[in-house]
C-alpha cells in the first residue's frame, strides 16, 4: 500500500513539475502551428533553445528581467520570420525540412567552441548565472510550504514560485488559445488548414496569416524555453530534435486543435514515462534491463505510441475526428 | 540500344534526359552562390575567430574530418579527482591532455600566468586532467611545458603552445591541447591558412562525403517520388547499416567484404518488411501524407532509442586497429575511403543505369512521374513501391557501413546527422528526382567539407542550411525539379 502511495505521490509531483508546464506551453505553441494552421514545425525545440539563450545571456550581461524576457521573445520571432519567408509559400513538408534543419543549426552553433564565452559551448550556461532576478520578483515570503504531499521551498531553485509562474502562464495561454479559436483570426487560420486555396480565393492573405501563426507559436515556445531552463540550466544538447519530437507526441496524444489537449498531453507524457520507468526499475532485474535501459525503453514506447496514435486515433484523446482531417 | 556503351556516358545521357538545357546553367549559378555564401559567412565570423583562443577538436584523423563528437570526451563529466571546483569567489582554468592514442598523459606541466603576478604550474594527474584555481577574473596565459610531455609525444600545432584564456569567477574555462606522435604536426582545424593543398584535400573529402550522402539520398528521393512521403526515419536506416556492420565485423569477427554484403542485404530486407508491415497497410487505409510523415518520425524515435538500448550512446568502431592511409596525387585518405568511394560510384552508376535502361527502372520512373497514369497503363504500382523501399533501405544500409568505416566510428545518431544533409541534397537537386539527388549530394558534400577550410567543424552543417534556404528562396523546385511539384 505504501508503495502505491509513494508511486502516486511521485507521479503527481512529476505532473506538476515546472518542466511539465514548459512542455505544455511549448505544445500550446505547436498547437497554434499545427492544430490551428496546419504548419508542420519540426523545430519547436529551437524556439525553446533560442528563448533560453536570449533570456540567460541577457541576464548575465546585466539587463533587467523584463528586458531579458523581451529579448527572448524577439530572438524567437526573428527566427520564425527567417524560417517562414522562404517556406510558407511552398508545400508543407518544406517547412518541416527547413525547421528541423534550422533547429539543428541553432543547437550546433550554440554549442560551438567558437561561442564559448557567450553560450558556454557544449557545457551550456549554469542556472545560477541567470536565476536570481526571477526569484527576486517573487511575492512569496521565504520558507517552505507543504500542501498535501507537495513540499517545496517558496523561492528556492525548484520551488513554489516557479511552479506558480509556470502554470499561471500555461493557464493564461490556454485561455488565449480558447479565445483565439473562436475569433475571426482563428476561423481564418483553421480554414487555411483545411483548404488554403479556398481561403485565398476569398481574398485573404494566406501567407501573412501563416506567418502570424508561426511567429505567435514560436514566441510561446520561447517563453516555454525560459520556464524550462529556470529550475535547471541551459543545455543545448538537451534541447534538440528529441525534444521537438516529444512536444509533438504530447500534442498528438492530448489532441491537436483542442484547447486542453496540449496540457493534458504534456502531463500524460511525463507521468506515463515516469510510471514505466519506476515499474521497470522496481520489478525488472537489472540484468535484464538497467535503469538507463528502462529510460530508453520508455522512449522507444513513446515512438511506438506516436505511430499508433497518429494512425488509429489522429485526433488524440480530446479531439474531434471531424475537426482534424489531415487534408495535406 | 544494341551497342554496349560505357557506363559513364549512359549516366550522363540520363542526366541530360532528366533535365532541360538550362539546368546546367542553374547548377553553375547555385555552386557559385554557395561558395559566395561560404565566404560571406567566413568574413562575418572571422573577427571573433581571431579572438577565440582555440578551436578544440578531438579529431586527429589525417583526413581532417572533425565531424563526430568534437571535444566530447575532453570537457565532459567532471572527474571526481578534480581538485579545483568553482565557487562564487574563484574560477577554474582546466583541461585534459590525451596522447596520440587518446590515453591520458600524466605528469605534463602546464604553466598559467595572469594578472597581479599570478603564476602557477599545474601537473596532469593520472586521468590526464589539470586545473588551476584563480581568484581574479581576467586574461591568463596558459602554456604547456613541452619538455614534460611523454617520450615520443609532441604537441600538435606547436606554434599554438601558449594561449590566452579569459577566466571568470564561478565558471570553468577549458583549454584543450592535442598531442601527436609526429613532431610538428598540425590539425586542419587551424583556420588561419587556406592552402591549395588543404583545399584539394578537403575537396576530396567532399567528394567522398558527397558519394556517401548520394547513396542514401537517392533512396530518400525515390521514396518521395513514388509515394510523396518525406521519410524522417531514413537516417536510422543508415545508422542500422553501420551498427549491424559493427556486430558482424567487430563482435563476430567476420570478413569486412562479407559483412558489407550481408548487412546491405539485411537492410534491404528491413525495407521490404517495413513496406509490407507498415507502409502498404497505411496506403490501403488512405492515411494522409502528413500522418505518414509523423509515423516516420515515431519510427525514427523508436529506432534511435532502440539503438541506444542495445549499443549504448558511445561510438563503436567497425574495424579494430588504426586505418592505414595512402597518399595519392597529393591526397592522404584511408584505404577504406578509396574503396568506399569506388564502391559508391559503382553502385550509383549501377542504380542510374537500372533506372534509365531496364523495364522495371522505367516503370519506377513512370510511377514517380504520375502514379495514377502509371497504374492505368498497367504498371503494378504497389510492386514498384515495395521495390523502391527495398532498394532505398539497402542503399542506406550500404552507405551506413561505408560511413562507419570512413569516419572510423558509428553511433546511434550517425544517420540522424546525415539526414539533415540528405534533405538539403534532395531539395537542392529537386525532391523526387533520383538524378537530382545525386547532383545535390555531390554539391552539398563538397561545400560542407570545403566549409571546414574557413570555419570550425561545428559550422559545416550551417552551410548546408544556408544553401537550403537560398534554394527555397530562388528555385524551390531544385535543380532538376519541375515547378508544379511544389504546389
Amino acid at each position: 500500500m505504501d508503495y502505491i502511495l509513494n508511486l502516486l505521490s511521485s507521479l503527481t509531483q512529476e505532473a506538476l513539475a515546472p518542466t511539465t508546464a514548459a512542455f505544455a506551453l511549448a505544445a500550446i505553441g505547436l498547437n497554434v502551428h499545427f492544430g490551428l494552421t496546419g504548419l508542420i514545425n519540426m523545430g519547436q525545440a529551437a524556439f525553446l533553445l533560442l528563448g533560453a539563450y536570449g533570456f540567460a545571456i541577457s541576464i548575465t550581461n546585466g539587463l533587467p528581467f523584463v528586458v531579458a524576457i523581451l529579448v527572448a521573445l524577439a530572438v524567437a520571432i526573428v527566427f520564425a520570420i527567417i524560417l517562414g519567408i522562404p517556406t510558407l509559400r511552398l508545400r508543407g513538408d518544406y517547412l518541416a525540412i527547413v525547421t528541423i534543419s534550422g533547429a539543428e543549426i541553432i543547437r550546433m552553433v550554440g554549442r560551438s567552441s567558437l561561442l564559448t564565452t557567450t553560450t558556454g559551448g557544449s557545457n551550456g550556461i549554469a542556472g545560477s548565472a541567470y536565476r536570481d532576478p526571477f526569484n527576486a520578483i517573487s511575492p512569496l515570503p521565504d520558507g517552505t510550504t507543504t500542501i498535501l504531499w507537495f513540499s517545496y521551498s517558496n523561492n528556492g531553485v525548484n520551488g513554489w514560485w516557479i511552479r506558480i509562474a509556470a502554470w499561471g502562464l500555461v493557464a493564461l495561454f490556454t485561455l488565449v488559445l480558447f479565445l483565439l479559436m473562436r475569433s475571426p483570426w482563428g476561423r481564418v487560420v483553421k480554414a487555411i488548414r483545411e483548404d488554403e486555396d479556398a481561403v485565398r480565393s476569398l481574398g485573404k492573405n494566406v501567407y501573412s496569416y501563416k506567418m502570424q501563426a508561426l511567429v505567435f507559436g514560436g514566441a510561446l515556445g520561447a517563453l516555454a524555453g525560459v520556464i524550462y531552463v529556470l529550475p535547471s540550466s541551459v543545455q543545448p544538447d538537451a534541447m534538440g530534435r528529441s525534444m521537438t519530437f516529444f512536444i509533438w507526441t504530447a500534442l498528438i496524444l492530448g489532441g491537436a486543435a483542442t484547447v486542453f489537449g496540449p496540457v493534458l498531453g504534456a502531463v500524460l507524457f511525463f507521468v506515463v514515462r515516469l510510471f514505466i520507468r519506476t515499474l521497470a526499475g522496481d520489478f525488472i532485474p537489472d540484468s535484464i534491463m538497467s535503469a538507463q535501459q528502462a529510460e530508453q525503453f520508455s522512449y522507444v514506447l513513446v515512438g511506438v505510441a506516436l505511430m499508433l496514435l497518429i494512425v488509429f486515433r489522429p485526433q488524440g484523446l480530446l479531439g474531434n475526428k471531424k475537426e482534424l482531417t489531415f487534408s495535406v | 540500344m544494341g551497342s554496349i556503351t560505357p557506363p559513364g556516358s549512359a549516366l550522363l545521357r540520363g542526366l541530360r534526359r532528366g533535365a532541360p538545357g538550362r539546368s546546367r546553367l542553374v547548377l553553375a549559378a547555385v555552386l557559385f552562390l554557395a561558395f559566395l555564401a561560404t565566404f560571406a559567412v567566413d568574413w562575418a565570423v572571422s573577427p571573433s575567430a581571431q579572438g577565440a583562443t582555440s578551436s578544440p577538436s578531438a579529431s586527429s584523423s589525417p583526413s581532417g574530418d572533425a565531424s563526430s563528437s568534437p571535444s566530447g570526451d575532453a570537457d565532459g563529466s567532471p572527474a571526481s579527482t578534480q581538485p579545483c571546483t568553482v565557487s562564487a569567489t574563484n574560477g577554474c582554468i582546466q583541461g585534459t591532455i590525451l596522447d596520440s592514442d587518446r590515453e591520458p598523459a600524466a605528469g605534463v606541466d602546464v604553466d598559467v600566468t595572469g594578472p597581479n603576478g599570478f603564476a602557477q604550474t599545474a601537473t596532469t594527474a593520472d586521468t590526464g586532467r589539470w586545473s588551476v584555481s584563480v581568484e581574479t577574473a581576467g586574461q591568463y596565459t596558459v602554456s604547456v611545458d613541452q619538455d614534460t610531455l611523454p617520450t615520443g609525444q609532441y604537441l600538435t600545432n606547436a606554434a599554438d603552445a601558449e594561449r590566452t584564456v579569459n577566466a571568470s569567477l564561478n565558471a570553468n574555462a577549458g583549454q584543450i591541447f592535442q598531442l601527436s606522435d609526429q613532431e610538428g604536426a598540425t590539425t586542419s582545424d587551424n583556420t588561419s591558412s587556406v592552402t591549395p593543398a588543404r583545399a584539394w584535400q578537403q575537396f576530396a573529402s567532399g567528394i567522398r562525403l558527397g558519394l556517401l550522402i548520394a547513396l542514401a539520398s537517392v533512396g530518400l528521393s525515390l521514396i518521395y517520388g513514388t509515394t510523396g512521403l518525406s521519410s524522417f526515419s531514413h537516417g536510422e536506416q543508415v545508422t542500422l547499416g553501420g551498427l549491424l556492420a559493427y556486430v558482424f565485423a567487430n563482435q563476430l569477427g567476420w570478413n569486412i567484404w562479407l559483412t558489407g554484403i550481408v548487412v546491405t542485404l539485411l537492410c534491404a530486407a528491413t525495407g521490404y518488411l517495413q513496406d509490407a508491415a507498415i507502409w502498404r497497410p497505411l496506403r490501403r487505409r488512405r492515411i494522409s501524407l502528413t500522418q505518414l510523415m509523423i509515423v516516420t518520425i515515431g519510427l525514427s524515435i523508436a529506432a534511435q532509442y532502440a539503438f541506444q538500448y542495445f549499443f549504448g550512446a558511445s561510438t563503436v568502431r567497425i574495424q579494430q586497429g588504426n586505418p592505414e592511409t595512402v597518399t595519392f596525387a597529393g591526397l592522404t585518405l584511408t584505404v577504406q575511403s578509396y574503396v568506399a568511394m569506388a564502391i559508391a560510384l559503382l553502385v550509383l552508376v549501377g542504380t542510374g543505369l537500372f533506372l534509365a535502361k531496364t523495364r522495371f527502372g522505367r516503370a519506377t520512373r513512370a510511377v514517380s512521374d504520375n502514379p495514377a497514369l502509371a497504374a492505368a497503363s498497367g504498371i503494378d504500382v504497389d510492386r514498384v513501391i515495395r521495390f523502391v523501399w527495398t532498394l532505398a533501405a539497402g542503399l542506406a544500409g550500404l552507405s551506413g557501413v561505408m560511413l562507419g568505416l570512413v569516419l572510423n566510428g558509428v553511433n546511434w545518431q550517425t544517420g540522424l546527422q546525415l539526414l539533415l544533409l540528405m534533405f538539403a541534397s534532395v531539395t537542392l537537386g529537386g525532391l523526387g528526382t533520383a538524378y537530382g539527388a545525386l547532383a545535390g549530394s555531390m554539391i552539398i558534400g563538397i561545400v560542407v567539407e570545403l566549409t571546414n577550410l574557413v570555419l570550425p567543424g561545428d559550422f559545416k552543417y550551417a552551410t548546408a542550411l544556408v544553401i537550403l534556404i537560398l534554394i527555397l528562396l530562388f528555385r524551390p523546385q531544385g535543380i532538376f525539379g519541375r515547378a508544379e511539384r511544389i504546389g
